[in-house]
């Protein structure tokens, strides 16, 4: 008995899939973690499979090592399974290899994305599954949240059966995170397709020493061949299984597939042929043709790998003439992309073999690279394309390209939404609720009201302040439908700052709904709306409503989440539920998630509830237009062609229409966009009190978005300053004359309130105040703009007159990284920032993917920046895994050139002047002061080559720039550092060279949404650690410390910031490899962010995380290289841990697991602390000089 | 010599009962407590607040769900329920404790009003708790609010609580009532069977230095002792309800007063956090050491002895011994 459910693609295929295997090994990748999560969590739950066992799940340390397990685990008979996407299915590539040579059944599934070439994306197309269709797996594909779920279920039937192993994969995004409604397979219907008989035989293969023999040998050219080819009747077989397995299905669930469907007229001319979520918009659009008269069908293809040749032919019309075949991925250089060579290569084949009388004209195109919406409009103008008198090949779907002109040209009008579905697009913030209150009206509508239902959510890529966009429709029937509404009856915007910014009325239909969350009344609102907004509600004759909902929220206690409130107010305008019935249905849901929290809680929603419909106003809309407010312009008119032409239509939402010929084609952008986007995100800013104020610049050390900066300056620079532009005298020694000034970049700020936690200067008159304090923007922003341009008129201070070497001095240090979308409170970019004031002007940076791979390199900016003189960090992002390798390179290449650079500049000392030249090659450039007369001497060089007409000049101008000290830096989370990347990490330690790694320890995978790194503490709960983390974190610190010429400092800015700043220094001066350890708080802690330094501070002074420097340049003078910083630990582990979800919320779910994993930690902080006590104890000789060390340089 | 003695109808083996405190949070030292002497143990409270303020974290948490593509949520489900937050360890701990101890569990909950009450005490029960013990504190700073308003309120837990389970169910009562004896009598005719003298209220204090408050917890002082010792007095044999003394009790003498007072049992904490757990014993041997002394053979023959309904001048408990203290004062 099936039943009616709702979910997303991921959930469905995991719950088939968990049910079908008897070991899981893991790894997260988005968009597929959630699988693997899931898995985890039915195991720490107990959930058995179909025989009645409880799966092992197992994480991994990459999808390399989960590969390499799932491979073992099969060799040794168990079920096993993984789930993975992108670049992990490729690192899995050389065990897939194998598994499907030894013939070994097994299922990956795998939410198809993009891979990685000139950018990374995490959005879903098929450029991962293309990758590894020579690896002899089956690769079947579904096409929706119910095929997802049925076809986990055929893919483990055909393996069995067949001995190919599957990949199992469905388009990420589209499918693995649509919430749609489909018929839940039961245990019981899943246990009657698995033959017990074929499991059995898999065991039967497996190792044992009671039968032993050998598998996995190595041939030689005698064998080899046949081997490979000795595995072809197991091929031929697979598509009569899985056809086999489709016949079986369908008697027992109605549900019927084949290898390839075809629906359209059987007497097709124009046939597209498609695989994925795109069969699905292709169909309709084919239908809408065929009711216009159209001789049109629709192959759509579920099984690629084997390529059922005759199953294809069988199923095209025997009268098509032309097909065109969309690929959903791209393959520079090639003829066509593969599914099209396939379909090419089938007719062919059945022309020359006289089993079809003519060739039809086949053109292949390319759609849906990265989620790019496909839409049926798009495929109407493939179908156009083959009316064509010469339809082309190679052609795109869905952009503009001016540069080889392949892409068609698509019917914005063609829409082809049913009438009796509800179709409503919401916009809000990430941190609003939006999201998860859509996600609970589709749960609502399609599981109490019994409708068909579908949610799809789209986000932007900020941590901070990110915008959702939600697509949900309802209706009578199943919904079918997987591209974006693009005309919505029903439109919500919970943000009123968003007007000012996109056009989000595009979306709504003639006569829809527009409902605004506004903080004005329904009577005056009508002025305060931007006037193209006015214009195109006239224009729609659109209703509009009004509500303050975050105001009726915070009436209702609670707090300004106004996420009920919305939702109740949907319900109540769209109709797409009678509104008594809906009320009824939304106090339900709140009785069901609320009911353990506590009435109070329940009956603050329920009356938010009431209040909504209370407060819900129509606005009446006059015939003309009023409003004087005009869009601002959304990048300055003088930013550069790029950021005009470009990024500023990524801020408006309309970063599809930017056509090719403005995109870079090899990945390269341009620095310091972040500047331009003001996004705005806090209501709150710091405020500075100028006259309490110490200037410490703890504050500035501590902000995370870099959005406060100190200056000194001569008085007289105040004349013209603008009103209430605030300075003080300069505190510090030597300036007389100074004044001294913060500023705060208000509209970059994220509201985080650590620069107010940070302050230790407080009012002695005023309870509560401090030399910053938060304060409501809005009333400040218009003169704060005004204040932030005259500060930037005031000089930025010369870098070789700083004091570097403390907190206080690094303030007047230029940040070039600045406004990053991190997590308001993000632990990680302090250090980012303090690394980029440092050494900024001669940073080169090789970053692991990650959150700071994210915040510092996702479109439509970048925080990194430049200064004035037009230098700032050179910043790149390989992968999650090489990243130690990838700046290892950037070392070796600069040394060489840097090597090339002496011997040319030697060669040329006669033509520029032997005194520049010697004075260039022997110069210390390891203070500012150094650096900055290196600069000089540097551009003195280049001036004189550029006149010199001398091919050696010439390739010295190339190299030039090594001869100033290039600071390489290597960043990354402890996913890479601990995990996936540690080979390399590992072993790029071990050269020697002078690489700099900084490791922004949050101890857990931040990027990918919280699961267990090997830096997760003992008694944590993470995913993939569900149950509490049962090990203590690895001691990466110690482990680098044995190499004995690694300079090591474990930091927490938060603890002792003067500390952080001596290491960063130390580390970068030593011309070793150093590594840096930092502790980094995240909002996967489950902390109040606010309080993130206190935090840190608590982690070292329960000795959780001492603070140390071992540094080997003190070996060379006889003294004990390892300095403990931190005092013995002074407060229980509990007092800092149990401030934190993440340790806490096992106290409330397991309270035994809790206590004794506590009590282990809390023994394990103690033996480590000693541990280090006894390291600091040793005296100097006790570390002998077994490793070259670099001489000591000691920072100025 | 019988220290036995009845509280909210438990049989218990001596008077001494190891009120709500940090220590009774841990089976370990419940295990110390019963083996030092303690007749019974009341765990420490489960806070009404407490419940709604992890509730609250846990949302609060939740703000990040949802708003990047990479991560729909930062913690495994179990950490956001349906078992994450609630009473579900301190119902474990109840459990465990009943389970470890021969001598009776008391449960104590914390709250101020009608919200979650029940639902809990019903998991309480559940989980083996001997009695359980209504801890009602509410600092009234909404000026237009009345005491008739506050104690309508209290009637209407304990109703709500009594109305649901089967158990023993006793008030720990705030000092701050006009009339304190009127109200305590009115809750026991809404069902309570046994009322506790007095909650220690904790209030909060002032940094000079940094112009804040501070809530650093001072354990309570001897002295502390006279309030609920008064009311123990006045209380006794004119209610049917069990009367504990608590507060301040520091010494066996205290033990002996309390009783004398005509309390059922004596509650401490402050002694044993101060001293240490094996306190208990020095305080059940001084109380039997007295007792040996003027040979009383059982509880009932010393308990309310000085109560105001036996008291010869009961004017000791009135204005005119307020005055006759300050008149002596003044006379030093």
């Amino acid at each position: 008995m099936s039943t009616r459910t709702i979910m997303d693609g991921n959930t469905a295929a995991a719950h088939v899939a968990y049910r079908v295997n008897e070991v899981c090994a893991i790894y997260p990748i988005t968009p597929s973690s959630t699988m693997a999560e899931l898995a985890d969590q039915w195991m720490s739950e107990g959930l058995a499979n179909i025989w009645g066992n409880v799966p092992v799940v197992q994480e991994m340390q990459s999808e390399g090592g989960a590969a390499g397990a799932v491979h073992g685990a099969l060799q040794s008979g168990a079920l096993t399974t993984t789930f993975t996407a992108s670049q992990g299915l490729m690192l899995m590539l050389p065990n897939m290899f194998k598994i499907a040579g030894e013939l070994t059944s097994t299922v990956f599934h795998v939410a198809s994305r993009s891979l990685a070439t000139s950018a990374l994306s995490i959005f879903g197309d098929h450029a991962d599954v293309m990758a590894v269709r020579t690896t002899g797996f089956g690769l079947l594909c579904s096409a929706s949240v119910q095929e997802a779920h049925d076809f986990a279920l055929i893919a483990q039937v055909a393996t069995l059966e067949s001995r190919i192993p599957f990949v199992h994969f469905f388009d990420g995004f589209r499918t693995s995170h649509e919430l749609n409604t489909l018929d839940l397979l039961s245990d019981a219907q899943i246990r009657s397709m698995i033959d017990d008989d074929l499991v059995r035989a898999h065991r039967g293969r497996a190792l044992s020493p009671e039968h032993p023999f050998i598998r996995g040998t190595a041939h030689n050219p005698d064998t080899f061949f046949q081997a490979r080819e000795a595995v072809n009747p197991y091929y031929a077989k697979v598509p009569e299984i899985v056809e086999g397995a489709f016949q079986r299905f369908a008697a027992m669930t109605g549900r019927s597939y084949h290898l390839f469907d075809y629906d359209g007229d059987p007497e097709a001319e124009c046939v597209l042929i498609v695989m994925g979520s795109g069969a699905e918009t292709a169909r309709q659009a084919a239908t809408e043709l065929r009711a216009r008269g159209e001789r049109v069908g629709v192959l759509q293809v579920r099984l690629f790998r084997p390529f059922a040749v005759e199953h294809l032919l069988a199923a095209l019309p025997a009268g098509v003439r032309r097909i065109a075949v969309l690929d959903r991925t791209k393959e520079a250089g090639a003829t066509g992309e593969p599914l099209f060579l396939d379909v090419v290569a089938s007719l062919a084949g059945a022309v020359g073999r006289g089993e079809r009388a003519t060739m039809p004209l086949v053109i292949g195109g390319r759609f849906g690279l990265s989620s790019k919406d496909f839409t049926p409009a798009m495929a109407k103008a493939a179908f156009d394309e083959l009316k064509q008198e010469a339809p082309r090949t190679g052609f795109t779907l869905g952009i503009i390209d001016d540069v080889s002109g392949t892409s068609l040209t698509t019917d914005p009008d063609f829409m082809i939404e049913k009438p009796d579905v509800t179709r409503a697009v919401f916009y809000g913030l990430g941190a609003d609720g939006t999201v998860g209150a859509n996600k609970n009206s589709v749960k609502i509508i399609a599981e109490d009201a019994g409708l068909y239902a579908q949610g799809y959510f789209v986000y932007d890529s900020h941590k901070s302040g990110a915008q959702t966009i939600s697509h949900l429709r309802f209706g009578p029937d199943p919904i079918r439908a997987p591209y974006l509404i693009a005309e919505a009856g029903f439109v919500a915007c919970h943000q009123f700052g968003f007007l000012e910014r996109q056009d989000l009325l595009r979306v709504a239909a003639p006569g829809a709904i527009f409902l605004l969350n506004a903080p004005y009344a329904a009577d005056v609102i009508w002025d305060r709306l931007p006037r193209p907004v006015q214009q195109t509600i006239l224009d729609k004759k659109l209703r509009v409503y009004t509500i303050d909902a975050t105001a009726v929220a915070e009436a209702a206690g609670l707090g300004g989440r106004a996420n009920t409130v919305l939702q109740t107010c949907f319900f109540a305008l769209s109709g797409v539920l009678p509104r008594d019935e809906a009320i009824t249905h939304i106090k339900a849901s709140i009785r069901k998630s609320y009911a353990r929290k506590g009435q109070s809680v329940v009956d603050k929603n329920d009356a938010a509830v009431d209040a909504a419909l209370a407060h819900l106003f129509e606005v009446k809309i006059p015939a003309t237009l009023t409003s004087t407010i005009e869009m601002p312009p959304l990048v300055p008119a003088d930013a550069s062609d790029f950021v005009r032409e470009v990024t500023a239509r990524m801020f408006a939402g309309l970063g599809d229409e930017i056509p090719v010929s403005l995109i870079p084609a090899d990945g390269t952008f341009p620095s310091g966009t972040a500047s331009y986007e003001k996004r705005n995100v806090s209501d709150t800013v710091p405020v500075w009190r100028e006259d309490l104020c110490i200037q410490c610049g703890q504050c500035s050390f501590v902000c995370p978005h870099s959005v406060i900066r100190a200056r000194y300056y001569d008085e007289v620079r105040l004349v013209g300053a603008p009103d209430h532009f605030k300075s003080a005298p300069m505190n510090a020694r030597g300036f007389p004359e100074a004044r001294f000034t913060l500023q705060f970049y208000v509209e970059d700020c994220t509201g985080c309130g650590l620069c107010v936690e940070a302050c230790p200067a407080i009012s002695p008159k005023e309870a509560g105040i401090k030399a910053i304090n938060m304060a409501e923007k809005l009333p400040l922003l218009a003169q704060e703009r005004i204040h932030i341009s005259f500060f930037e008129t005031l000089p930025v201070n010369d870098r070789a007159r700083v004091n570097a070497s403390d907190v206080q001095g690094v303030q007047f240090l230029e940040p070039l990284f600045e406004f990053p979308g991190a997590c308001a409170g993000c632990g990680e970019t302090p250090y980012l920032k303090l690394m980029s004031q440092l050494f900024g002007d001669r940073l080169q940076v090789a970053n692991a993917t990650g959150c700071s791979s994210i915040y510092g390199g996702n479109l439509p900016v970048t925080p990194w920046t430049k200064n004035a003189e037009g230098r700032g960090p050179a910043w790149s992002n390989s992968l999650f895994e090489d990243n130690a390798e990838f700046g290892l390179g950037f070392r070796l290449a600069a040394d060489k050139h840097l090597d090339l650079a002496l011997s040319l500049l030697a060669a040329l000392a006669p033509y520029v002047g032997a005194e520049l030249a010697a004075a260039i090659a022997k110069a210390p450039q390891v203070a500012e002061s150094e650096i900055r007369a290196q600069h000089g001497r540097v551009a003195q060089l280049k001036t004189r080559l550029a006149t010199l007409d001398l091919p050696q000049a010439r390739d010295l101008l190339s190299v030039a720039d090594h001869l100033i000290r290039r600071s390489i830096w290597i960043v990354g989370g402890d996913g890479w550092a601990y995990d996936i990347g540690y080979g390399g990490l590992d072993h790029v330690l071990a050269t020697g060279r002078d690489v700099n790694v900084l490791v922004l320890d949050t101890e857990v995978y931040s990027n990918t949404g919280g699961q267990a790194s090997k830096a997760t503490p003992l008694g944590a709960v993470a995913k993939f650690a569900a149950g509490g983390k049962r090990t203590a974190r690895k001691d990466l610190a110690l482990q680098a410390i044995a190499y004995g010429n690694v300079y090591v400092a474990q930091v927490a800015m938060g603890a002792n910031p003067q500390h952080t700043l001596q290491a960063f220094r130390e580390a970068e001066a030593y011309a070793g490899p150093s590594l840096i350890l930092a502790y980094s708080q995240c909002i996967a802690h489950g902390i109040d962010m606010r309080f993130g330094m206190k935090q840190q501070d608590l982690a070292t002074a329960s000795g959780y995380w001492p603070l140390f420097r071992f540094n080997p340049a003190i070996r060379t003078v006889g003294e004990n290289p390892f300095r403990l910083d931190s005092p013995r630990p002074r407060i229980p582990l509990k007092s800092y841990a149990y401030n934190e979800l993440r340790y806490r919320s096992l106290s409330q779910t397991h309270p035994v697991e809790a206590d004794r994993l506590l009590a282990m930690a809390q023994a394990s902080v103690g033996e480590k602390y000693r541990q280090y006590e006894d390291l600091a104890a040793r005296d100097g000789s006790r570390f002998a000089l077994d490793a070259p060390t670099p001489a000591p340089v000691i920072p100025a | 010599m019988s220290l036995k003695t009845k509280y909210l109808g438990l049989d218990l083996s001596n008077p001494l009962v190891a009120s709500a405190s940090p220590l009774s949070a841990k089976l370990d030292n419940l295990r110390l407590l019963e083996d030092a002497g303690a007749a019974a143990i009341v765990l420490p409270s489960l806070f009404q607040e407490q419940i709604e303020a992890e509730a609250q974290a846990i949302d609060d948490r939740q703000i990040y769900a949802n708003s990047s593509p990479e991560a729909l949520t930062y913690f495994p489900s179990a950490a956001s329920g349906p078992y994450g937050v609630g009473p579900e360890r301190y119902v474990d701990l109840v459990r465990r404790a009943t389970e470890a101890l021969e001598i009776p569990v008391i449960a104590s909950l914390n709250g101020s009003s009608l919200a979650g009450w029940v639902d809990y005490a019903g998991h309480l029960e559940k989980a083996g708790a001997a009695a359980l013990e209504l801890n009602m504190y509410h600092v009234p700073t909404n000026l237009m609010e009345t005491g008739q308003d506050i104690e309508a309120r209290y009637l209407e837990i304990v109703d709500a609580v009594c109305a649901t389970v089967n158990l023993p169910v006793s008030i720990k009562l705030t000092p701050f009532l006009s009339s304190v004896g009127n109200f305590a009598t009115t809750l026991v005719t809404h069902g309570a069977s046994g009322l506790v003298l007095f909650n220690r209220l904790l209030q909060p204090d002032i940094d000079v230095a940094h112009l804040s408050l501070t809530d650093v917890l001072e354990l309570s002082q001897p002295a502390e002792i006279r309030l609920p010792l008064l009311w123990t007095a006045i209380l006794a044999g004119r209610t049917p309800a069990s009367l504990a003394t608590s507060t301040g009790v520091t010494t066996s003498a205290d033990v002996v007063k309390c009783l004398l007072a005509g309390a059922d049992v004596v509650m401490t904490t402050s002694a044993l956090l101060r001293h240490d757990i094996s306190y208990m014993k020095t305080l059940v041997a001084g109380l039997k050491h007295w007792m040996d002394e003027r040979e009383f053979a059982s509880l009932c023959e010393m308990r309310g002895m000085l109560s105001w309904a036996r008291s010869a001048d009961r004017s000791l408990y009135t204005r005119a011994n307020y005055l006759r203290i300050l008149e002596r004062y003044a006379d030093a």
